[in-house]
């Protein structure tokens, strides 16, 4: 059998070709995924993952699992829905970074100050790609994008910071170019009981890459490389221009879908309406 | 049982005597009531509440509850219902049983948030883009918002569609004395088998985690849920057919009140609070002489356009009373042949009052042979 033969049990084989380009980084996390679910035997029957709108929110489709193809920035807001009406479902959410962080940006907020018991995965390459390389939250200063010729005035989104103040309990980054880490780094967000998010930067070849003069998927990935540092052991004056790579929290803290049930006890107790 | 209660209360019980097990809502004049009941409602009784971060959120946790096989709904007012457009249209592209309730207040924008209004009947129907299957409701009183909640959740679950019942602010904050009936209670139906079904283009409905796995996508898609995004015809396939169970049924989900239109001259049509004073105006013009009737209509989607036509081409002339500027008097308009169709209608917060519904009525008889067909 060929290495990673038996991963395609959980790829929707008849939905693909997939609608990725050439030396997109996006491929590559779903390999990371399927590993994940691989590593832990994941009831796929029992999975639930949604998408937004976006090229990596197309995911969805190409995962054997239940799955639902949302609309752009709200993929947070059903899974809040699927999980609160059956909390023993898993419940992954997959986002672009326009997805997650621009259009979306609230909902983000929200399911992390809730806690709920979902994974979001945010695959940040920095550029809108299905629509053709606009300028996204995530573009870095002075970067150019069919919007920003120019190059961009904007501060790019600091994803990380963001959750972690907002409340998630589970917050991680990983990078295609270190894809060894990205299957556990996924599985311990599945597997974490509360709102977990990681955020993953993908490359974008065809836009994000032509437009900045970066090159191919492969000239992307060593950009990644030598863009970002592991978190672990390094000061912050050593990770000047480079992006901490790892886990960031790891906590428990109460859950929401627990908290509702708790609640609803309380409610049947005292006998309220 | 007799009881005194609110609109609003009277929809949140019309909710749970459905059945409904999931609200997901964001706080908004004149509906918030209905949230705040569910709130106290649901818990003790096993089901979901949930004060979501605004509206469009409300509605995607509303569909997501829906695909797990939960009853859900949410409501709402003018610039809520308004943002939940995209997932309402959402809801139509995926065949996904659901109920909004829309308590209006006089728009556009922020308007008037605590003043009844009855200007949300197009974006009931046409609120989100593309073409797709409707079905909007109304209610004229305390124990009607009752009923006609039940029967938006019915009407949800049969045609697998995203059901808008229209209340008003009057109505939402008004409270009558009532004796809740028994109605009964339609369940979406399952496949026989999860084996081989698709999941998409028929009435039966699979949800998510029931075994066969399949996408759910706002993107054009065929019966098995696989995307059909360009160079094909599945998107208005089964666009059709969804509207086609609609209009299959039409006779079913056609709901009216007609009083005394058997010997009507001037027909009043009216929906919603403004069809409580139409009532009262028919009875004063017969008392005065004037052979008026009175068709309400509990149904304004699919718009019942044969059963108006008859009615109002039967008249020497019809009023539509309405508080918008000419919505349902376009659709009246439209099939009353050369009966002549008088607008009566006002956004200044204000209702409609019996006295300038009469007034209207005996301008329009009149001058009946005169009257140009109002917009």
């Amino acid at each position: 059998m060929r290495q990673g033969e038996h991963l395609r049990a959980y790829l929707r084989e008849e939905a693909m070709p997939n609608v990725w380009c050439p030396g997109c980084g996006h491929g590559n996390v779903m390999g990371a995924v399927t590993r994940a679910f691989d590593h832990m035997q994941l009831d796929l029957d029992e999975t639930v993952v949604i998408g937004g709108i976006g090229c990596a929110s197309r995911m969805p489709f190409f995962l054997n699992t239940n799955a639902m193809h949302t609309t752009h920035g709200r993929a947070l807001t059903f899974a809040t829905g699927v999980k609160l009406a059956r909390p023993e479902l898993t419940v992954l959410a997959i986002m672009g970074d326009g997805d997650a962080l621009s259009i979306g940006g609230n909902h983000l907020i929200h399911a992390c100050r809730r806690n709920i018991d979902v994974t979001a995965l945010v695959l940040n390459n920095g550029i809108y790609g299905m629509t053709g390389g606009q300028l996204a939250p995530s573009t870095p200063q002075s970067f150019r994008s069919t919007t920003s010729s120019f190059g961009s005035i904007e501060s790019p989104f600091d994803t990380v910071g963001l959750a972690l103040a907002a409340g998630a309990t589970y917050v991680a980054r990983a990078t295609t170019f270190d894809f060894e880490e990205m299957p556990q780094m996924i599985e311990a967000a599945i597997r974490h009981p509360g709102f977990a998010l990681v955020e993953i930067l993908s490359q974008c070849p065809t836009y994000f890459g032509r437009l900045n003069k970066l090159g191919d998927g492969r000239a992307l990935l060593d950009y990644e490389k030598d863009h970002t540092a592991p978190l672990e052991g390094v000061t912050r004056q050593e990770l000047a221009g480079q992006l901490p790579i790892g886990v960031f929290r790891e906590e428990i803290r109460p859950e929401y879908t627990r908290q509702y049930a708790a609640l609803c006890d309380r409610a049947r107790r005292d006998g309220h309406a | 049982m007799q009881q005194l209660i609110q609109g609003n209360e009277a929809c949140a019980l019309g909710a749970l005597a459905a059945g409904c097990s999931f609200f997901a809502g964001y706080p908004i004049t004149p509906s918030s009531e209905i949230m705040e009941w569910m709130s106290r409602l649901l818990p003790p009784r096993g089901g979901v509440f949930i004060q979501m971060e605004d509206e469009l959120s409300s509605m995607g946790a509303v569909i997501g509850a829906s695909w797990t096989g939960a009853k859900a709904m949410t409501a709402t007012s003018g610039p809520g219902f308004t943002l939940m457009q995209e997932h309402i249209g959402y809801a139509a592209m995926t065949e996904t049983p659901c109920v909004i309730v829309d308590a209006q207040r006089v728009g556009p924008s922020t308007g008037m948030p605590t003043s009844p209004a009855q200007g949300d009947v197009m974006q009931a129907r046409w609120g989100s883009h593309g073409d797709r299957a409707a079905i909007a409701l109304t209610a004229s009183s305390v124990l009607d918002t009752y009923t006609m909640t039940i029967e938006a959740f019915n009407m949800s679950e049969r045609y697998r569609l995203p059901v808008v019942l229209l209340l008003d602010a009057t109505l939402a904050h008004m409270r009558e004395n009532v004796t809740l009936p028994e109605i009964p209670i339609v369940n979406r139906s399952r496949p026989v088998s999860a084996s081989g079904f698709e999941p998409f283009g028929s009435p039966d409905f699979l949800p998510l985690g029931a075994g066969a796995r399949f996408t759910v996508s706002g993107l054009s898609h065929d019966e098995a849920g696989h995307q059909r995004a360009s160079k094909s015809d599945a998107g208005e396939r089964l666009t059709r057919r969804a509207i086609d169970r609609v209009l299959a049924d039409a006779d079913r989900i056609t709901l009216t009140r007609q009083e005394a239109l058997d010997d009507a001259e001037l027909v009043l049509v009216a929906y919603g609070i403004t069809a409580r004073a139409a009532r009262a105006a028919v009875r004063q013009l017969r008392e005065d002489g004037v052979r008026a009737g009175l068709l309400e209509l509990q149904t304004l989607w699919p718009f019942p356009a044969e059963l108006v036509g008859s009615v109002v081409r039967n008249a020497r002339a019809a009023v539509v009373a309405e508080l918008n500027l000419g919505q349902v008097v376009t659709l009246v308009s439209a099939v009353s042949g050369t009966t002549p169709v008088h607008h009566l209608g006002r956004m200044d917060g204000a209702l409609l009052e019996p006295g300038a519904i009469v007034a209207a009525g005996r301008r329009v008889l009149d001058n009946a042979a005169q009257e140009v067909l109002a917009r």
